[in-house]
């Protein structure tokens, strides 16, 4: 795979974006690595979306500039759809033809001749287990189907470089492992990925780097350890078997760990940030000790909610997605 | 109750999130056991065998990227073909979309020569042989309209997206799309000619004639459709295309020779009506039916479509190019 001479798929400096009063994207810098998955975490409405339409030479940015391998996306447009392609948020296939269809369309789109592009769909269709399905209309198909028959139409060329938007939204855990599978498949294949999600674990399992962005700004860049550090180890999540007995485990858990205890809205939960998890531990035997039976104790990386708390000192508010259709 | 360690477990949904680490897929290049069958299955209808042999799944995927090597650049022409074989498979998939070319024309046929032919002429039949180039030339011209509402509705498709990002010819989706709708005129320019000499249409210049004339208003409608694509790009909504299309082709369609003779009209009118690009192409595609089809006649059409191609067909790709 060829880089620029600064090794980087993706160099954006100050991209904006105006939609009527929003600023969708404002100074919005990247530089993503060649090689590996990039994460772009945010909320809805972040940014997140537009960012990657301005990258994928669908909009022109209204301010600041971007190059793909090396590549303007306004001036040099074909060059960068030479290199690239796109698995949009919402299905990037006909509906209403089947998914063979689709990909021998493709194929035959980026110049494959009709008997090179009915076998490409064919080997596409049994990489990603749709053989069976192959003369379904896409309609019919499943969240897990559909988004799998869009990455394989994502690679009907294998590209330089993908982009995914919210690849796993609204996909059920067991499809969301595969298209995850799909992910780590490529990047060991040498795709460049930059993937948008709203799920921090997401980001977690899959980029190397990660860059939040809020506001149609980055706010924070760097690989997902940093960014946790920079949140704090973790927190601890305890829910108790009786309710009552709620109020005697905060105490126990705020002497055992010496910091304050958050009790939410549900009556039988309680959380708290953790510094120090080695004294996480002793904080379970105390709970024990003073009879506090739990039906859940679990230490984990912060949400991204809490991330954002940290990080603006605002929660992740999960605006309406202000982007053109 | 669950311990986990710091990195293994998201809190917003911890329960969730410890099943999945004890699940947790195996990468494409680690060598243990596929990950348990215990997930909840999606729909029936995903017969996937992904997570049962991940392994060999992974490895296909591998296979299919290695062999996703770049063919050479698709030609323009090829290009605008593969994107009108599109447009053929919609219809094969969604016929419906049939209705418009099929039973408009019909409906527009059948009542104009039974209404109003003895009124217009001395009988139904007569005013047939003068109506019936006209009524044809009418009738594409507002099924052309669909043009605009099909890419609108098209457009906000993410299979668009797609077309956009591709290193192709770009006004192939469009040009594609106007020869898919060739197909759709040609059915229902079949369906007014068959129909017309089934109730006693004879034209003088035989079926040649007929042959011609067609071949003539297609590439007009070809031509006129650019209008619509243009404002199907422009307008946002799909009503707002078709409220607006209705506004252009009524006057086009009504202010022309189609209907009645130009001298029944007062003077402002005729003024228009000689230059509306209909009246023009109704000369010319009457005259090939009936005879008397002069060049100049010809030309005028000509240059009706190269005027209307020359201005729509650039303002509709700086639409589609800047399409949000």
């Amino acid at each position: 795979m060829t880089t620029t001479p600064t090794g980087l798929a993706i160099e954006a400096n100050g991209l904006v974006k105006v939609f009527g009063e929003t600023r969708a994207v404002d100074g919005l810098d990247l530089a993503v690595p060649a090689g590996g998955v990039y994460g772009v975490l945010g909320p809805n409405g972040a940014g997140k979306t537009t960012t990657i339409r301005i990258l994928a030479t669908l909009l022109q940015p209204d301010g600041g500039s971007a190059r793909v391998f090396g590549h303007d996306v306004v001036s040099d447009a074909d060059a960068v759809r030479g290199r690239m392609s796109l698995t949009g948020q919402f299905a990037s296939v006909d509906e209403d033809l089947t998914g063979r269809e689709n990909l021998v369309l493709l194929a035959r789109l980026l110049g494959h001749r009709k008997p090179r592009a009915l076998s490409r769909a064919e080997e596409l269709l049994a990489a990603f287990g749709l053989t069976e399905a192959g003369d379904k209309q896409v309609k019919h198909y499943s969240g897990g189907m559909r988004r799998r028959l869009d990455i394989a139409a994502s690679i009907v060329v294998t590209p330089d470089l993908l982009f995914l938007d919210e690849p796993t939204t609204g996909l059920d855990p067991r499809s969301r492992n595969q298209v995850w599978d799909i992910v780590r498949t490529m990047v060991g294949a040498g795709t460049t990925v930059l993937l948008t999600t709203q799920y921090l674990d997401e980001a977690d399992q899959l980029a190397g780097r990660i860059a939040v962005i809020d506001h149609g700004k980055v706010i924070a860049e760097g690989t997902p350890g940093e960014l946790k550090a920079s949140v704090g180890s973790g927190a601890l999540h305890v829910r108790v078997h009786d309710i009552e007995q709620r109020s005697v485990a905060a105490t126990v858990l705020g002497a055992a760990l010496g910091v304050e205890i958050q009790v939410d809205g549900d009556p039988a939960a309680l959380s708290a940030r953790v510094d120090s998890p080695e004294r996480v531990p002793h904080a379970l035997e105390q709970l024990s000790r003073h009879g506090v039976a739990v039906t859940q104790f679990a230490l984990g990386q912060p949400s991204l909610d809490e991330v954002f708390l940290a990080l603006t000192d605002h929660p992740a508010t999960n605006e309406k997605e202000e982007v053109a259709a | 109750m669950t311990t986990t360690t710091d990195d293994t477990t998201t809190i917003d949904d911890t329960v969730d999130a410890t099943v999945d680490t004890a699940t947790a897929p195996v990468t494409p290049t680690a060598s243990g056991t596929p990950a348990p069958h215990d997930r909840a299955h999606d729909d029936g209808a995903d017969t996937d065998v992904l997570e049962d042999t991940g392994h060999a799944e992974a490895r296909s995927v591998l296979a299919a990227l290695a062999s996703g090597a770049r063919p050479p650049r698709p030609s323009a022409l090829s290009a605008s073909v593969t994107h009108g074989w599109r447009a053929l498979l919609r219809i094969k998939h969604v016929p419906e979309q049939l209705f418009d070319v099929t039973m408009f024309p019909i409906m527009m046929l059948l009542m104009f020569t039974y209404l109003f032919g003895g009124a217009l002429a001395d009988s139904p039949s007569d005013y047939l042989q003068f109506f019936l180039p006209g009524i044809l030339v009418s009738t594409i011209a507002m099924i052309t309209m669909y043009t605009g509402i099909g890419l609108n509705v098209d457009a906000e498709r993410g299979v668009f997206d797609r077309f956009r990002t591709l290193p192709t010819w770009r006004p192939a989706a469009i040009v594609g799309a106007l020869l898919g709708d060739a197909v759709r005129y040609t059915i229902a320019s079949v369906v007014i000619v068959g129909l017309g000499f089934a109730i006693g249409f004879r034209p003088d210049e035989g079926i040649l004639g007929v042959l011609a004339g067609v071949a003539v208003l297609l590439a007009f409608a070809f031509s006129f459709s650019w209008v619509w694509t243009m404002l199907g790009l422009v307008l946002r909504t799909e009503k707002s295309v078709m409220s607006v299309s209705m506004m252009v082709i009524f006057p086009l369609t009504f202010a022309s020779n189609i209907y009645v003779d130009p001298e029944t009209m007062p003077g402002w009118l005729q003024a228009f009506v000689k230059v509306n690009p209909i009246t023009l192409v109704v000369e010319a595609v009457r005259g090939l039916m009936q005879g008397g089809a002069s060049a100049a006649d010809l030309g005028w059409v000509a240059l009706a479509c190269g005027l209307l191609v020359g201005i729509f067909a650039p303002l509709t790709m700086r639409m589609y190019k800047n399409k949000t």
